[in-house]
C-alpha cells in the first residue's frame, strides 16, 4: 500500500534531526496558526498564491531564496563545527552516514534552491520593468514556474524527516548514485526534487527569453536594452540550452535506478564516465547562469550610484555574450584528473582561461565607470565594492586551477572548496544583496534601513574572508573536501578560524532579519514617494513604488540606453514627463490557481515515486493532466483595469495633474 | 597562515612531479598578482577620490567611453591569458599523468585498486602486495595503473604531486617519484561512501637496499592474495589496518581491470 515508506523511515532516534525537525514544525504551526486566526487566507490566495503578477512572483522566489538560505546555512554550519571538533582521535558529533547527507544537501540547496530563485526572482521582478511593458510573454507560466520550484524545495525538505536525502554530494556521481551502492532513497528524493524544480526552471527561463526577445518598449532595440537585462538574455539562453541535459541526464540514471537500466553502471556497458561529462556539460553554464545575472546588478549598482553611463556598454555587452557562449567548452575542467589525454586537458584548460579575458573587461568596465563619477555610498555600492576587490581573488584562483598540472594537486581540495565559495558568495550573493537592496523600495514602497544594510555587509564580507581563507590554506596542506574527520591536528586552528568566519555570516543573515523587520517599522520614514529613491536611470524607476499591477499607463517612449535618464534631463517633473498621457482600458491577467494545484500533484507524484507508491504516483500524474487541462480550456484569462481607475492612481501618485 | 601551509601538503614537495607543479602554482600566482593588486588597488583609490563629498574630483556625467581605454582592457587580460596558457599547454604535455618520468632507473610497476575503503597495493615484478602501505624506493620512478572495485576515488599523495581518479573497468596511468627518503600520507580525493574519510594509507620511501630488505621479508611472511582472499577484501571496511601478501595470483589486476572478476557489489547505503 505504502511501498517502501512505514515509521522506520522517520529517524526517531536521531536527536539533532529530531530537535530540528520539531522547532521548524512549530515555527510553520505557528505561522499557520496566526494566518488562519487573523483571517489572512483569503488574502494570500488572491494576492499572492493565485497571482500571475511577475512583480508578486518576483518577491516570492526571493522569500523562498532566503528561507533556504537559512536550511542551507544551518547545513554549513554543522559541517563547519564538525569539522572544528573531529581533529586527530576525535570523530565529532556527526557520524559519517549523517554527515554525508548535510554536505550532500548543502550543496544542493545552495545552488538549486537559493542562488537560482535569488537569481530568477530578481529577474522576474526587474526584466518587464526594465523593458518597460506590461508583464512577462507567458504569466500564468511563470506562477507554474515558481510553484514547481516550490514543490522541489518542499520535496528536499521532506527528506529531513522522513527517510534520507543523498549521501553522494551536490552532483550524485554514478556509480555511487546507483541503486548498488545508494539503495536507499536519499537519491530519489535528491533526483526528484530536482527534476520537478529543474522543469521549472526551463519554463521560467523559456518565458523570460521570450519576453526579452518579444517584448520591448517601442523604441527600445537590443542597443537600448539595459544592462540587466543583457545579462538576463545571456542567463537564460544558457538556462534553456543546459537544463534540458541535466533533465535527460537525471532520466538516464533515474532509468538505471528503477528500471534496471544500464546507462551509468559498472556492468553491462554502463558508463559512469557519460554520467560526469553529460552533469557538467550543464553544470558548467549553470555557473554562469547565476554569476551573469549578478553582473547585471552591479552594472546598474555602479553606473546609477556613480551618476554615469556604464564605461563601455559594447564591451560590456560583448563580453557577456563571449561568457555565454564559452561557458559551453570548458566542462571537461571539472575532471582534468579522471585521465583524458594532455591536448585534451590543455584545450579545455585553455578554453576556459579564455572565459577570464572577457570577464576581466568587465571588472575594468565597472572600475571606469568609478572613475570621474559622483558616487554615493550606499548599501548596494558597498556590495559592488566588496565584490570586485573578493570576485576577482576568486577569479585568480579558478584561472590558476584551469591549468591541468595545478589542478592535478588541487582537484576536491579544500582549496577548490574555497574558490567556488570565493565566487559564488563574492559574486553571486553580493549581487543579490545588492539587487535585493537597489530594488527593494522599487517592490514596497520604502527603502531598507541603511546602517543595518551595511552591518550585514561587513559581516559577509569579512566572514566570508575569515571562514574561507583558512579553507584556501588547507588545500594547499593537503585537505580534501567531504572529510567527516581527518587526523592531522595542524588543520585544527585552521579549521576554528573558518567556523569563526561562519558565526559571522550567521550574524549578518540574523541582522538581515533584524533589518526587514526595523525597516518594514520605520517605512513611513522612509517612503519612497517619487518612485525614484536613487535617481535611476532605467526604466523601472519611473514608474511608481510599488507599481501597478498594469506597470505602465502608456508603454514608454524609448530613445537610447538610460531611457529614464534621459526623459528626466529633457522634463524634470513627472507631471511634465506625463503630459501627453492618455488613458485607455488595460487588460491585465487574472490569478490563477493553477501554478499552485499542479505543484501539489507534482509533490505528490515525487514523493510516490520517490518510496515506490504507485497508486500515488498514477494519482499525482493524472491530477497534474487534469490541471493542465482545465487551463487549457479556461476562456477568461484577462481582467480589465478601466481607464477612469488608471487615471485616478496617477493623479494619486502625483504622475498627472489633477484633483484626486 | 600561508608560513605554515608551507611545511606540509602541496608546497613541500619531494618529488620531480610536485616540484614542477609547485612552480606552476608559484609562477602563474605571480603573474596574476601583477594585475589583480593594482586593479584592487585601483579599485578602492577610484571609490574613494570619486566619492560624491570630495568637491576637488571632476564629475564627468557623460563619459562612457575611450577607445583608448577600450583596447588597453582588452589587451592587459589577454596577455595574462596567452602568457598562462602557454603555461598550461607545455605544463600538460610535459606533466601528463601517464608519460614516463625522465631518468635513468628503471621504473617500479605498481599497481593500485581501491577498495570499500581501503587501497590495494600489488608490485607485479615482486609478485607481492600490500594493502594501506604503499613501500617504494627513493629515486626511483613508480609507474602506476590504477582502478576500482565499485566507485570512483582519486589516488593522491600530496607531497609527490599529481592525484588520479580510479574508476571502475577502467584503467588509469600515472607516474611520480619519491626524492627522498620518508613517510609521505596519500588518501583519496574523491568521495567514496561512508568510510572515505578513513580511505588513508602511508607511501613509505626508503633507500634501494630496505626496500630489497621489504620485500624479502614481505614473502618471507607469507599470505596469499587469490579470488578467495580478494573476495573478503571487498566487504567494505572503513577502519583496517595494513597487512601484506607474499604471494598474488598471476593478472589479479588485470581480471578486475577489465570487469572480468565478479565484483559483487557488497551491500551498502541503509
Amino acid at each position: 500500500m505504502l511501498g517502501r515508506l512505514s515509521w522506520a523511515a522517520i529517524p526517531f532516534n536521531v536527536p539533532v534531526v529530531m530537535i530540528a525537525a520539531g522547532s521548524v514544525g512549530f515555527v510553520i504551526f505557528c505561522v499557520l496558526a496566526l494566518v488562519t486566526v487573523k483571517g489572512w487566507w483569503p488574502y494570500l490566495w488572491r494576492e499572492w498564491i493565485t497571482s500571475v503578477d511577475h512583480k508578486r512572483i518576483g518577491v516570492m522566489y526571493i522569500i523562498l531564496a532566503l528561507l533556504m538560505l537559512v536550511r542551507g546555512f544551518s547545513d554549513a554550519m554543522l559541517m563547519r563545527s564538525q569539522l572544528a571538533l573531529a581533529a586527530g582521535h576525535a570523530s565529532g558529533y556527526l557520524p559519517p552516514e549523517h554527515y554525508d547527507q548535510i554536505f550532500s544537501a548543502h550543496g544542493t540547496i545552495m545552488i538549486f534552491f537559493v542562488a537560482m530563485p535569488f537569481v530568477v526572482g530578481l529577474m522576474n521582478f526587474v526584466l518587464p520593468l526594465q523593458l518597460g511593458v506590461r508583464d512577462v510573454a507567458f504569466p500564468v507560466l511563470n506562477s507554474v514556474s515558481f510553484w514547481l520550484t516550490a514543490a522541489g524545495v518542499l520535496l528536499v525538505n521532506v527528506s529531513l524527516v522522513v527517510g534520507e536525502f543523498a549521501r553522494t554530494g551536490w552532483l550524485a556521481y554514478p556509480p555511487l548514485s546507483e541503486i548498488a551502492y545508494s539503495p536507499g532513497v536519499g537519491v530519489d528524493y535528491y533526483l526528484w526534487s530536482l527534476q520537478i524544480s529543474g522543469m521549472g526552471t526551463l519554463l521560467s527561463g523559456i518565458n523570460l527569453l521570450t519576453t526579452i526577445l518579444k517584448l520591448r518598449a517601442p523604441g527600445m532595440g537590443y542597443r537600448q536594452m539595459p544592462i540587466f537585462c543583457w545579462t538576463a538574455l545571456a542567463s537564460n539562453l544558457l538556462i534553456v540550452a543546459a537544463f534540458p541535459i541535466l533533465t535527460a541526464t537525471f532520466a538516464m540514471l533515474l532509468l538505471d535506478r528503477y528500471c534496471g537500466f544500464h546507462f551509468f553502471t559498472n556492468k553491462l556497458g554502463g558508463n559512469p564516465m557519460m554520467y560526469v561529462n553529460l552533469i557538467w556539460s550543464w553544470g558548467h553554464p549553470e555557473v554562469y547562469i547565476l554569476i551573469l545575472p549578478a553582473f547585471g546588478v552591479f552594472s546598474e549598482v555602479v553606473a546609477t550610484f556613480s551618476g554615469k553611463p556604464l564605461f563601455g556598454r559594447r564591451s560590456m555587452v560583448m563580453a557577456t555574450m563571449v561568457i555565454c557562449v564559452l561557458s559551453f567548452i570548458v566542462w571537461l575542467h571539472h575532471f582534468f584528473t579522471m585521465g583524458a589525454g594532455a591536448n585534451v586537458n590543455a584545450f579545455f584548460g585553455i578554453a576556459t582561461m579564455i572565459i577570464a579575458v572577457p570577464t576581466g573587461v568587465k571588472i575594468f568596465n565597472w572600475l571606469f565607470t568609478l572613475y570621474g563619477g559622483r558616487i554615493r555610498f550606499t548599501t548596494p555600492v558597498y556590495w559592488a565594492l566588496g565584490f570586485m576587490v573578493t570576485f576577482i581573488v576568486g577569479g585568480m584562483t579558478g584561472v590558476l586551477m584551469a591549468i591541468p598540472p595545478a589542478d592535478f594537486v588541487l582537484h576536491n581540495s579544500l582549496f577548490l572548496i574555497a574558490h567556488f565559495h570565493n565566487v559564488i558568495i563574492g559574486g553571486v550573493v553580493f549581487g543579490v544583496m545588492a539587487g535585493i537592496t537597489y530594488w527593494f523600495p522599487k517592490a514596497f514602497g520604502f527603502t531598507l534601513n541603511e546602517r543595518l544594510g551595511k552591518a550585514v555587509f561587513w559581516c559577509w564580507f569579512f566572514g566570508f574572508y575569515l571562514a574561507f581563507m583558512p579553507l584556501y590554506v588547507l588545500g594547499l596542506m593537503g585537505a580534501t573536501r567531504r572529510m567527516q574527520h581527518y587526523s592531522n591536528t595542524h588543520w585544527q586552528p585552521l579549521m576554528l578560524l573558518a567556523l569563526a568566519g561562519a558565526l559571522l555570516i550567521l550574524l549578518g543573515i540574523a541582522l538581515t532579519g533584524v533589518q526587514l523587520a526595523v525597516s518594514i517599522r520605520q517605512r513611513e520614514r522612509n517612503r519612497d514617494v517619487t518612485g525614484d529613491p536613487w535617481n535611476g536611470r532605467t526604466l523601472e524607476w519611473s514608474t511608481p513604488s510599488p507599481p501597478p499591477a498594469w506597470n505602465f499607463a502608456n508603454l514608454p517612449q524609448v530613445n537610447g540606453a538610460d531611457a529614464f535618464w534621459t526623459m528626466k534631463q529633457q522634463h524634470a517633473t513627472a507631471q511634465e514627463r506625463n503630459a501627453k498621457r492618455t488613458y485607455e482600458t488595460i487588460e491585465v491577467p487574472r490569478n490563477n490557481p493553477t501554478g499552485f494545484f499542479l505543484a501539489f500533484f507534482a509533490v505528490l507524484l515525487g514523493f510516490s515515486l520517490i518510496w515506490r507508491i504507485w497508486w500515488g504516483a498514477g494519482l499525482g500524474l493524472l491530477g497534474a493532466i487534469v490541471v493542465c487541462l482545465i487551463q487549457a480550456w479556461r476562456t477568461d484569462r484577462e481582467v480589465e483595469v478601466p481607464a477612469e481607475k488608471i487615471a485616478a492612481f496617477d493623479r494619486l501618485h502625483g504622475l498627472k495633474e489633477g484633483v484626486v | 597562515m600561508l608560513v605554515a601551509s608551507c611545511d606540509e601538503g602541496v608546497l613541500d614537495p619531494h618529488g620531480p612531479v610536485g616540484k614542477a607543479e609547485r612552480v606552476i602554482l608559484y609562477d602563474s600566482t605571480a603573474i596574476m598578482l601583477a594585475v589583480v593588486i593594482p586593479v584592487i588597488v585601483l579599485t578602492l583609490v577610484f571609490a574613494w577620490w570619486f566619492r560624491a563629498k570630495n568637491s576637488r574630483a571632476r564629475y564627468r556625467p557623460d563619459w562612457e567611453y575611450s577607445g583608448r581605454i577600450e583596447m588597453i582592457i582588452w589587451s592587459i587580460p589577454a596577455l595574462v591569458i596567452l602568457f598562462l596558457g602557454g603555461i598550461a599547454w607545455t605544463g600538460s604535455h610535459n606533466l601528463d599523468p601517464p608519460a614516463p618520468l625522465e631518468g635513468s632507473a628503471t621504473p617500479l610497476d605498481i599497481e593500485v585498486i581501491s577498495l570499500d575503503w581501503r587501497w590495494l597495493f600489488i608490485y607485479p615484478k615482486e609478485g607481492i602486495a600490500s594493502l594501506n602501505r604503499l613501500v617504494v624506493p627513493a629515486g626511483v620512478p613508480l609507474r602506476f595503473r590504477l582502478t576500482s572495485t565499485t566507485v570512483m576515488n582519486s589516488f593522491f599523495v600530496p607531497q609527490l604531486g599529481s592525484q588520479i581518479y580510479t574508476m571502475p573497468n577502467m584503467v588509469t596511468r600515472l607516474n611520480l617519484q619519491a626524492d627522498q627518503t620518508g613517510t609521505f600520507e596519500g588518501l583519496s580525493a574523491q568521495f567514496s561512501g561512508d568510510g572515505f574519510s578513513d580511505m588513508r594509507f602511508d607511501l613509505v620511501s626508503t633507500e634501494a637496499e630496505a626496500f630489497k630488505d621489504w620485500v624479502g621479508a614481505t614473502k618471507a611472511q607469507g599470505g596469499i592474495l587469490d579470488a578467495a582472499t580478494f573476495a573478503e577484501l571487498l566487504k567494505p571496511a572503513p577502519v583496517a589496518g595494513s597487512r601484506t601478501y607474499a604471494q598474488v595470483s598471476e593478472g589479479l589486476f588485470n581480471r578486475i581491470s577489465s570487469g572480468h572478476m565478479a565484483v559483487v557489489p557488497p551491500q551498502r547505503g541503509q
